[in-house]
């Protein structure tokens, strides 16, 4: 293994598959058709860049399957419950903005993560115009709506520190994006009639933790249920 | 029909159900604006409503593997696959929206178990293998079903067809290739290929229908060119598509009447058990339930998205003067 690409591809293409599982859950289970779709749309688009980075660090299905909870590199808020709508629609607006700011930096570096990247980016633009639209939409819609979705921005907060943390290996200043990130979401927000949360954005003990393999509890039961088919038939082709 | 009432309504649209049935004639399409006797647009409505609901139903057996689909490319296929779905009930949907009935109120009607969907989906997906089965077999029995429909007098619904035919082609491929890959891989993942074969054979040839015998709208249907097959002549076409293949990936069919009969040239096989497709229709099989309650519950729990959605179009109209 690289390690350098151990270092960088791994965490943001666990980020990816991660989220990917979670969107998955939504199939069928949808407001709307249209919104069935979407969803399934971005998480696919999510296990293409999955599959992309895992493949830069290793074999895809031995990373994806094989690994147990505290060897995965994902954030903490990837793997977060769906929640309501809102709550699922939060965690896209948060995390769709800085994935476009990440890639968009990606893109314009040499690194072995730049090609992804640059394909990626438009991806995550799609992703990201869906959260905000809907972000506005639950935000300035009704009074259950709009308070569905304050809920759903307050919950998630704690979570976003994180994505600030520095990654080992990776050239772009993860810091530096704080503040794009910020102003990107508050204009959102604000115009959505919602209120930006307050208090701190990591937990007492967790700031980087994801990145650490330290995670949440659910994300075992989620990797459980991920991997228990893979795992009941050691060596077996698909 | 040969009611009084219905001779003298039909008396001052002689000349348009005239130029109607010169339209079927001469196999030229009815369009949304053409008029159409009612009990043509009712059965259209019925069919297209039946077959949108099939798909958003059938999302449900499928979505059941997303989240434990043993490698990333599996799931990715199946995620597209059931993406796909979720697309063709709106084309579907759409389709119907053209004879004047709206997609809510043909959600309410499914919701309230007054229109059904096809009964294949109230049977459950117990392992991964079915995911194949269902590929292969239901999504292969819907296409035998479907591609005539490519053909159907309706214009809206024959162009739905025509697309939605081109991507169930592309998922049975898949789900024959799943089951290809089991029944070549260890000996545990050929048992469940199998297994899931002889859950799936019997089943799929019920999504054919009654037996023409007993098919009430079948011969009007036929008369209408909505139709243009009965029942019992496209399963026996399935049978003879699925018995070479079932040969070539190493699996059995569950069915020991089944043999080829020269003299036919066809296949002939065991009797269906019409007991169980009767159970089934009336809300008597392994998944009726679940799969209603499930498609209740999602509607039921989405209305404040759908209503803050509606209220938000609204405030935007008049703040704005535009809808989103």
């Amino acid at each position: 293994m690289n390690p350098v690409l151990v270092g960088t591809a791994l965490p943001l293409g666990d980020d990816a598959l991660v989220l990917a599982q979670r969107l998955g859950e939504w199939a069928g289970h949808a407001p709307v058709l249209e919104e069935d779709v979407a969803l399934a749309n971005i998480a696919l688009d999510l296990l293409g860049q999955a599959r992309v980075l895992l493949s830069l660090v290793g074999d895809e299905d031995e990373l994806a399957f094989g690994r147990e909870e505290r060897a995965f590199r994902n954030v903490q808020l990837v793997e977060q419950p769906n929640g309501d709508f809102a709550h699922t629609i939060a965690r896209q607006l948060y995390f769709s903005t800085y994935q476009e700011l990440l890639y968009t930096e990606l893109a314009r570096g040499d690194s072995e993560l730049a090609p992804l990247a640059a394909k990626a980016v438009k991806e995550v633009a799609y992703h990201h115009d869906h959260a905000r639209q809907w972000t506005l939409r639950l935000g300035d819609g009704t009074a259950e709506s709009h308070e569905r979705m304050q809920r759903g921005l307050d919950a998630l907060w704690r979570y976003t520190g994180e994505l600030f943390q520095p990654v080992e290996g990776l050239a772009t200043d993860l810091g530096a994006l704080r503040e794009p990130w910020l102003e990107r979401v508050s204009a959102v927000v604000r115009q959505a009639t919602l209120t930006m949360p307050e208090g701190p954005d990591v937990t007492a003990w967790s700031a980087g933790a994801g990145r650490q393999g330290i995670h949440t509890e659910s994300f075992g039961r989620m990797l459980a249920e991920m991997q228990h088919l893979h795992r009941a038939h050691p060596g077996a082709t698909w | 029909m040969t009611t009084a009432a219905t001779v003298e309504e039909a008396a001052p649209q002689a000349g348009l159900l005239a130029a109607f049935e010169a339209a079927l004639a001469e196999d030229s399409r009815i369009e949304p604006r053409d008029w159409m006797p009612d009990a043509y647009r009712a059965t259209l409505i019925r069919q297209m409503a039946q077959h949108a609901h099939s798909e958003i139903i059938g999302m449900q057996p499928e979505a059941n593997w997303i989240s434990r689909a043993p490698s990333l490319r599996r799931k990715a296929i199946l995620m597209a696959k059931v993406q796909d779905e979720a697309g063709h009930g709106l084309y579907l949907y759409s389709a119907a929206e053209t004879l004047g009935v709206g997609r809510d109120e043909l959600l309410d009607k499914l919701h309230a178990g007054r229109q059904r969907y096809s009964s294949i989906f109230n049977y459950p997906t117990l392992t991964w293998a079915d995911v194949g089965a269902v590929g292969w077999l239901v999504d292969g029995a819907a296409i035998t079903n479907q591609v005539p429909l490519c053909r159907c007098s309706y214009g809206p619904y024959a162009r739905a067809m025509v697309r939605i035919c081109k991507e169930e082609s592309f998922h049975q491929r898949q789900g024959y290739e799943l089951l290809l890959a089991l029944s070549q891989g260890t000996e545990a993942q050929h048992a469940m290929a199998q297994d899931a074969v002889n859950r799936w054979w019997w089943p799929s040839l019920m999504m054919f229908g009654p037996p023409d015998t007993e098919s009430g709208h079948s011969e009007q249907s036929m008369a209408w060119k909505i139709k243009r097959h009965s029942n019992d002549e496209l399963r026996q076409r399935f049978v003879d598509i699925c018995v070479p293949q079932a040969e070539v990936l190493g699996l059995t069919l569950p069915d020991p009447a089944l043999r080829w009969n020269e003299e036919r040239g066809a296949h002939d096989f065991g009797e269906i058990d019409w007991t169980e497709f009767h159970e089934v229709l009336r809300g008597n099989g392994p998944c009726n339930e679940q799969r209603i309650t499930q498609r209740r519950t999602a509607h039921e729990q989405g209305a404040w998205v759908r209503e803050a959605a509606t209220a938000y179009a609204a405030k935007q109209g008049t703040e704005h003067g535009e809808v989103r």
